[in-house]
């Protein structure tokens, strides 16, 4: 079951990772700082609503709307940084989205300190439950069930809104669409906010569960990295399913044969991109 | 012409380096020099042949716990027997990691060797009792040559003996590559790089040289990351990580991956930056993702880019 809430999370992440790949073919190494910087914020936003003598109840909603607030650092970055790019190789886009993680990572050394951060108490404000035999926080089911509803709202926003059908009909064949009209630019930057406050939200929502720390960026980003390979680059339901198998899978060989944990989850990458590199959803490789 | 005076001043400064600069620089010559023959390496597949490993660091970790494993549990404690094993074992792996990746270019090629890199980081991590976990390995103080060079204190012995050693190495490195890439295989590697439709039309078998190419770099990377150990004593995993792979790369667009020594050049200016800026403030990321971003953004070519705009272009720039 802790399985399916780290999967909720890494969901975000890697959803944040597809809908950039998907539309702009730019590998977003940075999602995992974005995640850590929704974290660290999250944090924040929940100690001083605390502080100020907001009902812990409550907590759910100042950390919900730092997660996503934090996402517009995403419209700064693309117009400020990424927009420059867009017409080389992928190897730069790549290279300066490294440069992000670099720049992130320090950032929030600077701004936070390097010990961890957490809200310390609130994790059980909601209770627990008992669900076959186990344990369960009810924040874990709230933040799985807030995944879920996210995924079915971006399924509704791809597939039956029109922003949805200009992102589906960039992703297709960019050209086309700039012909038919479209800001391309205008598209770019709110694909890359959305991706970005995917991230954010995900680290804001894992943070009640546990502490911020710097490095927590770059070691998601691995798994989010897991998630979307397995999933198929690009894809929705990719990411959905990837991020079940990849938190699941970990949930048990953390339980059944800890040294085991990560390198089972690469070996299945590594097998997946051996053995059907569009991944179990994707489209063909380009 | 002008190019090989700088080269023979650069090989001057070097060699005659010990006897006029402060110890302390010597010793970041050694990591620079280390780094510099991955570099090498690394850029027959960047530069020559068009594609961007992320997971470099795998073969830096496997040379640099290859001089752990022989000096602490074999008791060999000759380094050319501990490069010789790295270059083996690095090539080795090369070649069965690069049987998968080679099949794919840009992105995918990209992945695959970080999913790999990650693998080994993953390995050293978790199996403690092999590897020391996050802790680490020793590396004893390697002979040379044969040599014990017991009278000499640490410093002494890496400022000095273990100094020229790895310039010889670097030297004979960067003879090799140059070698490498004035061969007609280095020729048939930018072929591949610059339309590998053709270069398959003319009969060159793209797969089949990625992969030669991928070996050598693999090669090139155990042999530097070997270098490595000795001058810090202490082998660890996060030599594998992906960040680590990242900076690489970084390095390599640091001098420019389009001339043969810019990657060399990368190398020295990002030691010694960092070194710079870290006595200053601690948070060399900030400045040096800055750095990339701006590097990215305005001066693709890297610093061998920006004088090769000043003078006129070099003969051998591989993008010429």
């Amino acid at each position: 079951m802790s399985g399916i809430f780290h999967a909720a999370i890494l969901f975000l992440v890697a959803a944040g990772l597809q809908v950039v790949f998907g539309v702009q073919r730019i590998f977003n190494l940075a999602c995992g700082s974005f995640y850590a910087l929704g974290a660290y914020v999250g944090v924040w936003a929940v100690s001083a609503f605390v502080q100020a003598g907001g009902p812990p109840p409550l907590f759910l909603v100042p950390l919900a709307a730092a997660g996503l607030l934090v996402g517009l650092v995403g419209w700064v970055v693309e117009r400020g940084l990424l927009r420059f790019v867009y017409g080389r190789d992928e190897t730069f886009q790549l290279l300066l989205t490294f440069a992000l993680v670099l720049i992130l990572e320090d950032a929030i050394r600077l701004t936070w300190g390097a010990a961890p951060q957490s809200t310390s108490g609130l994790y059980l404000t909601y209770g627990q439950v008992r669900l076959a035999g186990a344990t369960i926080p009810v924040y874990n089911l709230i933040v799985i069930a807030a995944s879920v509803a996210i995924a079915l709202g971006i399924g509704w926003l791809l597939t039956r809104t029109a922003f949805g059908r200009i992102i589906r009909a960039t992703a297709d064949n960019r050209e086309m669409a700039e012909a038919l009209g479209v800001n391309m630019g205008r598209v770019y930057a709110k694909v890359f906010t959305l991706g970005t406050a995917l991230g954010t939200l995900g680290g804001a929502l894992v943070i009640p569960a546990t502490a911020a720390m710097s490095e927590m960026g770059i070691e998601l980003i691995v798994e989010a990295f897991a998630v979307v390979v397995i999933g198929g680059l690009g894809s929705m339901r990719g990411a959905f399913v990837g991020a079940l198998v990849v938190g699941v899978l970990r949930a048990a060989a953390i339980a059944l044969y800890p040294e085991l944990e990560m390198i089972l989850i690469y070996l299945i990458v590594i097998a997946v991109l051996v053995f059907r590199p569009r991944g179990l959803f994707g489209a063909a490789v380009a | 012409m002008r190019g090989r005076l700088v080269l023979a001043g650069a090989a001057l400064a070097l060699l005659t380096a010990p006897l006029v600069v402060p110890t302390y620089q010597i010793l970041l010559l050694l990591p620079f020099m280390a780094y510099a023959v991955v570099l090498l390496g690394l850029n027959l597949l960047f530069g020559y042949t068009g594609l961007v490993s992320f997971g470099h660091a795998l073969f830096i970790g496997i040379g640099a716990y290859a001089g752990a494993v022989l000096t602490t549990h074999l008791g060999i404690r000759h380094l050319e027997a501990i490069l010789l094993v790295s270059a083996v074992a690095g090539g080795i792996v090369a070649a069965l990691v690069g049987l998968l990746c080679v099949r794919y270019v840009k992105i995918y090629f990209g992945m695959l060797t970080l999913a790999f890199g990650m693998v080994f980081y993953t390995f050293l991590l978790k199996f403690y009792r092999l590897t020391g976990g996050d802790e680490g390995m020793r590396v004893l103080r390697p002979l040379l040559l044969g040599q014990e060079f017991s009278d000499f204190g640490k410093t002494a012995y890496l400022a000095g003996p273990y100094y020229y050693y790895c310039l010889a190495v670097l030297a004979l490195a960067a003879l090799g590559m140059w070698r490498i890439v004035r061969s007609p295989f280095g020729l048939c590697l930018r072929t591949i790089r610059d339309n590998p439709l053709k270069a398959e039309a003319l009969g060159v078998s793209v797969t089949r040289y990625r992969w030669y190419a991928f070996v050598i770099s693999g090669v090139y990377g155990a042999v530097g990351g070997a270098l490595l150990g000795p001058p810090t004593g202490n082998v660890d995993p996060t030599l594998a990580y992906w960040t680590h792979s990242g900076n690489v790369v970084f390095m390599t667009l640091l001098g420019g991956f389009s001339h043969f020594w810019g990657p060399v050049l990368g190398a020295f200016v990002f030691i010694y930056l960092q070194d710079l800026v870290m006595s200053v403030v601690p948070y060399w990321r900030l400045v040096f993702g800055a750095i990339l971003a701006f590097l990215v953004i305005v001066a693709p070519g890297g610093l061998m880019g920006l004088f090769t705009r000043w003078t006129a272009p070099a003969a051998d720039a591989p993008r010429a």
